[in-house]
């Protein structure tokens, strides 16, 4: 049952810690919901030795999918470098031994929160979501007996309340994360917390994996499903680009972060996939704010 | 109207028991389109255990109920299947609790609660939507700048109107109401009367009314029902029931409102 890796720093754990049955059962509902796109399968989540809110699912749905000859990345809001995404990078550098990159194209599988890389993801990768909030209609319902049945019979007037009560209240839909999709026609599923932005690429290529660790459910997007974000014909579903470009890399379509840049309120907006940014700054691109490209920037 | 009808429900030996007690039991008759119905009787008779089991929110154990659907005529609910029933629930039916907050959902301000039900079945027009939220508000006496306020905000007069509101908005034919003037003052009472009269009439809606109130009955129902422990002890045109009951409990109910 068991698997020896040469290579891995510590033999008490198993290759990417969980145990092989553990790892059946979650490739087992993996494989239901790749065949049920956008349901919600539950399995028995494992305690993870990090707490629910750093991404356990996501970790679990990791270590069932990764293979000794996988390359990871690990993105927090599209950063390689924050604590959660530098502390998962670890883990699983250490239980599994496998390589691991900051580099999109160079991954097989990527582990993200919040976002979706802004580099076009292909056939040969995994994008695997951490999801905090797996029910999109718990808003309205909290009774998770009565969700489970608007989903079974299709009952999605209620999503559209949601939409309804947004547009009442702010003149727009504004709901900016975690809104609401229909995949393949037929299940309503959230995203999990990634900018409506990234919606559009929520169609792609790579097959998607969604776990929510706490919730105890994986659900999943195959590659080229079609996914559509619910709307109004009055109030067609709107991406939101941001208005200005990139201050570092001069990129024009993608999803900026704000940064503070001294004690006087400086600010700036960069793209926040850095992987990306870092990529067109070696590529040779330059925003307004980029330093010149000898001396150092003041 | 003149057309002698079929009826739009068919009700036949219907029984439910909680275990060993009965709730209801050997409940038959017919509803024709445009008729009201009013069910009376003393505290725990049956009638909200029969008007849940016809309006399909509990199961009975025995009997058929026959509704006489749009598309294929008359259907026994209680055969079909659940999502066939639940739609039924969204479209030709609507319930009218008692308690509002049970009718109503409390975090969404009254135009959402109205345009619930449009929304169920596949509205997605925004500016649609809101426009028949405010025409229903407006028909239930509730001013259009209320339209964005949550029920919590309501008094209980109000947020019974709303919860008609709610449910009338898809034009139903049918609507079950347990004590829907119940725990409103008297005064509130007479005016939600008068409006659900109205309404009524306007839609030629049919409709099952559970009341203790024998004035709710004697304004709304044209025929009338009398439950004692979980029978029907008497039933036919309501004023005929209230001015020469037959059974000595109606007689005893008809005198004891007239101490009132
Ligand atoms: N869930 C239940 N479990 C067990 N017995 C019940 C249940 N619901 C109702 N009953 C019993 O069934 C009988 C009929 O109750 P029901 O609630 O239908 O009466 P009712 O006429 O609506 O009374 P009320 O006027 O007080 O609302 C009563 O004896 C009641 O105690
Ligand atoms: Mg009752
Ligand atoms: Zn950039």
């Amino acid at each position: 049952m068991t698997e020896e890796r040469p290579g891995v720093e510590t033999d008490a754990y198993n290759f990417a810690y969980l145990d092989e049955q553990t790892k059946r059962m979650i490739r087992r509902a993996i494989l239901k919901g790749v065949a049920i796109p956008g349901y919600q399968v539950p399995f028995a989540s494992r305690e993870m030795p990090m707490p629910y809110g750093w991404g356990t699912g996501g970790v679990q749905v990791t270590a069932a999918c990764l293979t000794p000859e996988d390359r990871l990345k690990v993105i927090d809001q599209g950063a390689d470098d924050t604590t959660n995404a530098v502390s998962i990078r670890k883990f699983f550098e250490r239980t599994a031994g496998v390589e691991t990159t900051e580099h999109t194209t160079e991954a097989t599988v990527i582990q993200t929160r919040h976002r979706i890389p802004e580099t076009p993801m292909t056939e040969d990768q995994i994008l695997v979501y951490q999801v905090p909030i797996p029910e999109p209609l718990r808003f309205l319902e909290p009774r998770e007996t009565e969700t489970r049945k608007m989903h079974g019979l299709e009952e999605y007037g209620l999503m559209h309340v949601k939409l309804y009560e947004d547009i009442a209240r702010h003149g727009e839909i504004a709901t900016a994360y975690a809104y609401p999709v229909k995949v393949e026609g037929r299940y309503v599923m959230d995203p999990s917390p990634i900018p409506k932005f990234d919606n559009p690429r929520l169609e792609s290529p790579a097959l998607q994996l969604f776990g929510a660790g706490r919730e105890q459910r994986i659900y999943a997007v195959p590659p080229y499903s079609k996914v559509v974000s619910l709307d109004f014909e009055d109030h067609p579903f709107d991406p939101s680009k941001a208005d200005h470009p990139c201050a570092l890399c001069g990129a024009e379509n993608t999803y900026l972060d704000e940064v503070i840049m001294d004690d006087a309120g400086g600010r700036m907006f960069v793209c926040s996939d850095t992987d990306y940014c870092a990529t067109r700054q070696a590529e040779g691109h330059r925003g307004a704010q980029s330093a010149p490209f000898t001396e150092a920037a003041e | 109207m003149s057309t002698p009808a079929t009826p739009l429900l068919q009700v036949r030996d219907i029984r439910k028991t909680y275990g060993a007690r009965i709730g209801c039991t050997d409940v038959n008759f017919d509803l024709y389109p445009g008729e009201v119905i009013g069910i009376v009787g003393e505290s725990g008779s049956g009638k909200s255990t029969l008007l849940n089991c016809l309006a399909g929110h509990l199961a009975p154990d025995a009997g058929e109920i026959l509704f006489n659907t749009r598309a294929d005529g008359l259907k026994d609910t209680l055969k079909m299947s659940e999502p066939e029933r639940r739609m039924l629930g969204r479209t030709d039916w609507a319930f009218v609790h008692q308690n509002a907050r049970d009718g109503l959902r409390m975090g969404v301000s009254a135009g959402g609660n109205v345009g619930e039900r449009l929304m169920a079945v596949g509205a997605r027009h925004y500016g649609n939507i809101r426009e028949q939220a405010i025409d229903w508000l407006d028909r239930v006496e509730i001013a259009e700048d209320r339209v964005d306020d949550r029920p919590g905000a309501f008094s209980g007069g109000m947020q019974q109107r709303l919860q008609i509101a709610r449910n009338l908005v898809t034009g139903p034919r049918l609507v079950f109401m347990d004590e829907p003037t119940g725990g409103l003052d008297v005064s509130v009472q007479a005016r939600l009367l008068d409006l659900l009269r109205g309404l009524v009439r306007e839609m030629g809606l049919s409709a099952i009314i559970v009341t203790h109130d024998l004035a709710v009955v004697r304004l709304l129902a044209d025929r009338l029902m009398v439950m004692k422990s979980g029978h029907v002890v008497e039933a036919g045109l309501t004023d005929q029931v209230l001015d020469d009951p037959q059974h000595g409990y109606t007689q005893l109910l008809v005198s004891s409102v007239l101490q009132v």
